[in-house]
C-alpha cells in the first residue's frame, strides 16, 4: 500500500530520519530494498512443506483447527487471511490497507496515534515509506476462545519489511493473538520493521505471544504501543530462541483506564552473535493499575542480551514488579540488566524488582548427575526450566510446542 | 560389590578420611554409625563420587572394576545411589520430570505409582526439594532412588526427621529396592547411616561399622553394635571414640 501516513504524521518523520534510537547498534537503512508487490493469494496448505514448517515454527497450526483466524503475509503482499466459520461475526482480520479503505477513520483514530513517528529513524522510515500488516479488531463483547494467529514472513534477501499493525480490542472482548514473524530460508540479511499499534477498551482481554525465528544476519526493530483501558488485561509473550545479527525492541505499555492490568513475560535465548536488547515499559496512569515484568534469559556464544525493564508509577495506589534473570553460560557472552522504577507524584504507589545474573550452582548440576544424568543433561534440564514456559500462561498445546522449541534450541547449542 | 582400599580423603586442604578399608559384598546390607561430623556422609558422598571430595590415597572397585577415576554420573551409571542426607533444591525442574529422567527404558513402572506408595502425588509437579519440608525431602530422595534402582544403595539418614508413619512408607519402599526377593535375587547391597536405627524395622543388616574423626574404628555385628552406642554413646572404656 502506499504510504498511509497523514500529512502532520509526515512532518514529524521528516525531523527524525537522522535520529539514532537510544538504544542497540545502529542500522543502515540505505543497504535494503523494498521487495515488490509480486506475491500470490496461497492456501495455507498449498505452501511448500518447508515453508509450512517455517510458518510451524512460529507457533501456526496449518490445520487451523485449534485456532479461530489466520492471516500471513509474504515481504508485503498478503496472501491469506481466513476466518475459522464459528468465529464468523465476532471479529475481523483484514491487511492495513484494506482496512484504511473500508474504514478510513482509522488514519484519524488509530494509526501513528499511539507510536510517534520521530522517536527514532526507524519509527521516521517506516511513517514515510510504504507498509502492510494486519488490522485485527474484535468486536464488543465477543470472547474468541482459540488464538488467531498471524505470521510475516520476509522473502528476499536484503529486503526490508515494514509492517504496521494494528488490533482493536472493543469494550469486553478478548483475544489471543500468536504473532510470528520470520524469514524465507535464503535470507541471511535484512531488516524487520514493526510497528504495532493495540487498543483495549474496557473490560477487554488480550494476550499477545510474539515468537521470533531470524537469520543470523538480520536485523529487527519492533515499535509497540499498547493503550490499555479501564480494567482491561493485556499479556504480552515474547518468545526468541533463534539467533540474529540485532534485535532491539522496548515496547510501551500505557495502564491508561483505571484497574488496568499488564504482564510482559520474555524467554530469550542469545546465540551465536546475536545482539538482543529487550524490554518493556509500562506506564501505570489509570487509579490501582497494576503491572508485572517478568524476563529469563540465557546467554551463550558470543551474544550480547540486555534485559530491559522499567516500571512508571504515575497514581497513587498503583503496583507493579519487576523480575529478570539471566544465565550466562560462555565466556564469551554479555548480559546486561537494567530494572528502572520511577514513581512521579504518586507517594502511594509501590513498585520493586529483582534481578540477577549468575550461573547454574554446581551442586544442583551434581546433585542430578548423581542419578545418572550426564553432565550435558542436567545442565539442559535446569536450563529449559529456568526458561519456564509456564510463565506466559498459554493454551497448554502452545505452551507444549514453545517448550519443545526451547528444549529442541538447548539441545542443538550445547 | 563394593571395596574400599585405603581410600584418604580431602576437600581444600583440609584431610576428612583416612585410610579408609572396607569391603561390602553382593546382598549384604551394612550399617555406618558415628557421631555427628565423624565423616559418614563424606563416606557415601566419596563412594558415589561427588567432585569437590578428593581422593588422595586409595582405590575403590565396584564390582571388579576400578572406579577411583570415574566420575560421578558414570558411577551412578553402573549402579551406585545415594540418597543424600541434606539434597539441594532445584528449580525448573520438577519431580516427575526428574524421575522420567532417572529411570532408564527398561523401567516401565510409572512414576506415579511411586509417587502415589510415597504419598509425593501432589509433590511431583512441584520443582523438585523446592519448599519441600523435611519428611517430603526424603521421600523425594527414596524416590529418586527407586527409579533409579541402583545395585549398591546408599543411603544417608533416611530416617532423620520422618514421623513414624512416613517412616513406614520409606522403609517399605527402601526395601523393595534392597531386600525384596528380586533385589536379593539380583544380589544388591546397601551401606545405610543411622543414628536412631528405626529404618531397621524394615531391612535387616549385615554387619555394622563405627566411625569417628574420618576413621573405621569398629567392625562388628551391628546389633551389638547399636545396642552398645545405645547404653554407653560413642564411648568405650571410660574413652571417647
Ligand atoms: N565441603 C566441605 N568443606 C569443608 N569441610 C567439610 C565439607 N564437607 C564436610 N566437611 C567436614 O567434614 C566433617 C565430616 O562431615 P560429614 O558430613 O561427613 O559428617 P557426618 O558423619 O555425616 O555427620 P552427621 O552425623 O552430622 O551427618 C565435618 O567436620 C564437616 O564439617
Ligand atoms: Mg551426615
Amino acid at each position: 500500500m502506499k504510504n498511509p501516513s497523514q500529512k502532520n504524521v509526515i512532518e514529524r518523520a521528516k525531523t527524525a530520519l537522522e535520529k539514532k534510537a537510544t538504544y542497540a547498534s545502529d542500522i543502515d537503512l540505505s543497504i535494503f530494498n523494498f521487495p515488490e508487490y509480486s506475491e500470490e493469494e496461497q492456501n495455507i496448505e498449498d505452501f511448500p512443506p518447508e515453508i509450512q514448517n517455517i510458518f510451524r515454527a512460529t507457533g501456526m497450526e496449518i490445520d487451523e483447527k485449534k485456532r479461530s483466524a489466520s492471516f500471513i503475509m509474504v515481504n508485503h503482499s498478503i496472501v491469506y487471511e481466513k476466518i475459522n466459520q464459528t468465529f464468523n461475526g465476532q471479529l475481523e482480520i483484514m491487511g492495513i490497507s484494506d482496512a484504511i479503505k473500508k474504514y478510513p477513520e482509522i488514519l484519524e483514530k488509530y494509526l501513528w496515534k499511539l507510536i510517534s513517528p520521530d522517536k527514532d529513524k526507524y519509527t521516521a522510515w517506516a511513517a514515510l515509506h510504504e507498509c502492510e500488516g494486519y488490522f485485527i479488531r474484535v468486536f464488543k463483547d465477543q470472547k474468541i476462545s482459540r488464538p488467531i494467529q498471524s505470521c510475516l514472513l520476509t522473502k528476499d534477501n536484503l529486503a526490508v519489511q515494514n509492517v504496521h499493525n494494528i488490533i482493536v480490542m472493543e469494550e469486553g472482548s478478548s483475544a489471543h493473538i500468536i504473532s510470528g514473524c520470520t524469514v524465507h530460508p535464503n535470507v541471511k540479511e535484512g531488516l524487520h520493521l514493526g510497528m504495532t499499534e493495540m487498543y483495549l477498551g474496557e473490560d477487554s482481554n488480550l494476550t499477545f505471544t510474539m515468537i521470533h525465528n531470524w537469520a543470523d544476519e538480520f536485523a529487527v526493530r519492533p515499535r509497540t504501543v499498547v493503550d490499555v483501558g479501564k480494567s482491561a488485561r493485556f499479556i504480552n509473550n515474547y518468545v526468541l530462541t533463534k539467533p540474529a545479527k540485532s534485535i532491539q525492541s522496548y515496547p510501551s505499555i500505557l495502564l491508561s483506564g483505571d484497574n488496568s492490568n499488564a504482564s510482559s513475560n520474555s524467554i530469550i535465548y542469545g546465540l551465536g552473535d546475536s545482539e538482543i536488547d529487550i524490554g518493556t515499559y509500562i506506564e501505570l496512569i489509570g487509579k490501582d493499575s497494576k503491572g508485572e515484568i517478568i524476563s529469563r534469559s540465557v546467554a551463550k556464544d558470543n551474544s550480547v542480551v540486555n534485559a530491559r525493564g522499567h516500571l512508571h508509577a504515575r497514581t497513587n495506589n498503583s503496583f507493579a514488579h519487576l523480575d529478570c534473570r539471566g544465565i550466562l553460560m560462555s565466556d564469551d557472552a554479555t548480559m546486561y540488566s537494567v530494572p528502572e522504577l520511577t514513581a512521579t507524584k504518586a507517594p502511594k504507589a509501590r513498585l520493586s524488582h529483582e534481578a540477577a545474573i549468575g550461573p547454574i550452582a554446581d551442586e544442583e548440576i551434581e546433585y542430578l548427575m548423581s542419578r545418572g544424568l550426564t553432565k550435558d543433561k542436567a545442565i539442559s534440564m535446569i536450563t529449559n526450566g529456568f526458561l519456564d514456559v509456564k510463565l506466559l500462561e498459554l493454551p497448554e498445546q502452545l505452551e507444549s510446542y514453545i517448550k519443545k522449541m526451547i528444549e529442541a534450541t538447548t539441545e542443538e547449542s550445547l | 560389590m563394593l571395596k574400599l582400599e585405603n581410600i584418604s580423603v580431602e576437600v581444600g586442604n583440609k584431610k576428612l578420611l583416612h585410610n579408609i578399608n572396607l569391603h561390602i559384598k553382593k546382598g549384604t546390607t551394612h550399617i555406618l554409625l558415628g557421631p555427628n561430623g565423624s565423616g559418614k556422609s563424606t563416606l557415601l558422598k566419596t563412594i558415589i563420587g561427588m567432585p569437590k571430595f578428593k581422593i588422595t590415597t586409595g582405590s575403590i572397585y565396584f564390582n571388579g572394576i576400578d572406579i577411583t577415576d570415574k566420575t560421578l554420573d558414570e558411577r551412578a551409571r553402573m549402579g551406585i545411589g545415594l540418597m543424600f542426607q541434606n539434597p539441594p533444591a532445584v528449580k525448573g525442574v520438577t519431580l516427575e520430570d526428574l524421575c522420567e529422567a532417572i529411570k532408564n527404558k527398561d523401567h516401565k513402572t510409572p512414576t506415579l505409582s511411586y509417587a502415589r506408595a510415597l504419598n509425593l502425588t501432589n509433590h511431583i509437579d512441584r520443582n523438585v526439594n523446592d519448599g519441600f519440608s523435611g519428611g517430603e525431602v526424603k521421600r523425594s530422595e527414596v524416590m529418586q532412588i527407586k527409579c533409579q534402582e541402583p545395585k549398591l544403595v546408599l543411603l544417608d539418614e533416611p530416617e532423620s526427621g520422618v514421623d513414624l508413619d512416613n517412616i513406614e512408607l520409606i522403609g517399605k519402599v527402601i526395601h523393595s529396592i534392597i531386600q525384596s526377593h528380586k533385589a536379593k535375587k539380583e544380589g544388591r547391597s546397601g551401606i545405610i547411616v543411622t543414628h536412631v536405627g528405626y529404618i531397621l524395622k524394615y531391612l535387616s543388616a549385615t554387619e555394622g561399622h563405627i566411625m569417628t574423626n574420618g576413621r573405621l574404628i569398629l567392625h562388628g555385628d551391628p546389633k551389638v553394635l547399636f545396642n552398645d552406642i545405645k547404653k554407653h554413646g560413642f564411648m568405650k572404656k571410660g574413652k571417647r571414640l
